[in-house]
């Protein structure tokens, strides 16, 4: 039978247009208790723990050069951290490219300390009681941007570049389930189960992706920053792998982390 | 004659930098290399995935809005994809069908082969009971009874799940059977869970 006569005999039968589910969360009892104890939880948000073990590693001597990130420059400056967050990913010249924060951080280790990125890429998520020392440094980091506004720079042509191939992985469609990112976070009123899904592509919405995060989840009760976001949602679109502070991930954060410029940072947060 | 030197030098690097300027289509381009470079296989998560077949290309292009006649051009493709049961039966068992929709299982890199599991709840609401539903897809409640219960309504509940892009080109919904995701018999099941008249979706 070719299409058009299937579809004929269907609508010979008149059957009717599916109606709309209801667009918000339903009155789910599981996130409602979780909102309550988030709304606890913010007031000594564990994440506080991280700070401070990220402040020490970024102050103590370390590594095989024997020497602190003290002179580490995420964009300000070598040694200033206020501030610097909310700014990244921008372009180093000292790179001649574009670096999200975790992953300047990781350079600083690497260049600054003689620590091998081959070793930090090879377990660079938190698990049980692991935290890799990036992820400590750089919650430490985007504590010191807390109550600042995000403000991602555009104004190297590379940073421009970068947003648009952001924004162009962003809606690439891929895998056997023809997922792009835009597939679940380009729409609006959309969620998957009960967790709602903001649309990056909006500015209103977009401050989602960046507010937040690092973030202390409490399943598995875990400090996670948004390198392990990146890899998780990848996983779930049925990709392969993306590489650990690679390109790609650094443009999708630049494309979202400039769609949310303007909205104040509250600095490190609480996962479900 | 110094403002007419900056002038000339601003309208220079205005045109250099419109020049340096790429269209879409040169940054969809990087965007499938960038992939290509900074992706690795893991689990059954292979490399391969990363090719878009031409649907995923047009898609992509036209932000899941392509011209009309293209829409209809790709959905004809996918319809000749859909391999319907060789004994012509759609119906499996619903509650293996219930089990199938509420998993979330199956195709990343952590799953193991050939776990499989239909999402189904991720995107659409199903039994009333079920209040833990998402909103990518419709409502699908009352699924065979507000269609009826007819074998062609089966049929068509089949090939939805089978290859959804047959009827909508770009369509969110994942391509179940062409995919692999899916076997025929876990396709009938979910068929069954959509159109029992004692699945609860029908309740």
């Amino acid at each position: 039978m070719t299409k058009y006569a299937f579809v004929a005999a269907l609508a010979a039968l008149a059957w009717t247009a599916p109606a709309p589910a209801q667009t918000t969360a339903p009155a789910d009892p599981t996130t409602e208790e979780f909102e309550k104890f988030r709304a606890v939880m913010e007031d000594a948000n564990p994440a506080e723990l991280w700070e401070v073990k990220g402040e020490q590693l970024w102050k103590t001597r370390r590594g095989p050069k024997n020497a602190s990130l003290e002179q580490c420059d995420l964009g300000l400056g070598p040694g200033v951290v206020k501030g610097a967050y909310v700014q990244l990913p921008r372009y180093f010249p000292d790179v001649g490219k574009v670096m999200d924060a975790e992953r300047r951080i990781v350079h600083c280790m690497v260049t600054l300390q003689g620590f091998s990125f081959e070793e930090i890429a090879k377990r660079p998520f938190s698990s049980g009681n692991y935290t890799p020392d990036p992820v400590s440094i750089v919650t430490f980091v985007a504590a010191q941007s807390r109550d600042m506004k995000i403000a991602v720079p555009q104004s190297h042509p590379k940073e421009r570049e970068t947003w648009e191939l952001g924004k162009a992985i962003f809606h690439y469609r891929a895998g056997p389930w023809d997922f792009s990112c835009a597939t679940c976070h380009g729409e609006d009123g959309k969620r998957i189960r009960t967790q709602n899904l903001p649309n990056f592509t909006k500015h209103d919405q977009a401050p989602r992706s960046f507010i937040g995060w690092p973030g202390y989840r409490m399943t598995g009760g875990v400090m996670h920053s948004l390198q392990w976001r990146m890899n998780d949602c990848f996983r779930q679109q049925r990709f392969p792998e993306p590489g650990y502070a690679s390109d790609t991930i650094t443009a999708l954060l630049s494309y979202m982390g400039v769609n949310s410029n303007g909205f104040v940072y509250k600095g490190p947060g609480i996962k479900r | 004659m110094k403002t007419k030197w900056i002038a000339t030098g601003v309208a220079a690097a205005v045109l250099a930098g419109c020049a340096a300027m790429k269209d879409e289509a040169a940054y969809r381009r990087e965007a499938a290399e960038a992939v290509k470079r900074d992706f690795h296989a893991r689990g059954i998560a292979t490399m391969d995935r990363l090719n878009q077949d031409e649907l995923q290309r047009v898609c992509t292009e036209y932000n899941n809005n392509p011209p009309p006649a293209l829409a209809k051009k790709i959905e004809d493709a996918q319809f000749e994809t859909i391999k319907l049961p060789a004994d012509r039966k759609f119906m499996g068992d619903w509650k293996v069908g219930a089990r199938l929709a509420a998993s979330g299982v199956g195709m990343t890199w952590s799953d193991k082969p050939g776990a499989a599991g239909g999402s189904c709840y991720n995107c659409h609401q199903l039994s009333p009971q079920q209040t833990s539903f998402g909103t990518m897809g419709p409502s699908l409640t009352g699924f065979g009874k507000k269609r009826g219960f007819s074998t062609e309504n089966q049929q068509y509940a089949y090939m939805r799940i089978y290859n959804s892009k047959a009827f909508t080109a770009c369509s969110s919904m994942p391509r179940f059977g062409h995919s692999g995701t899916l076997t025929e018999q876990q396709i009938k099941d979910l068929t069954a869970y959509l159109m029992d008249p004692n699945s609860p979706v029908n309740k």
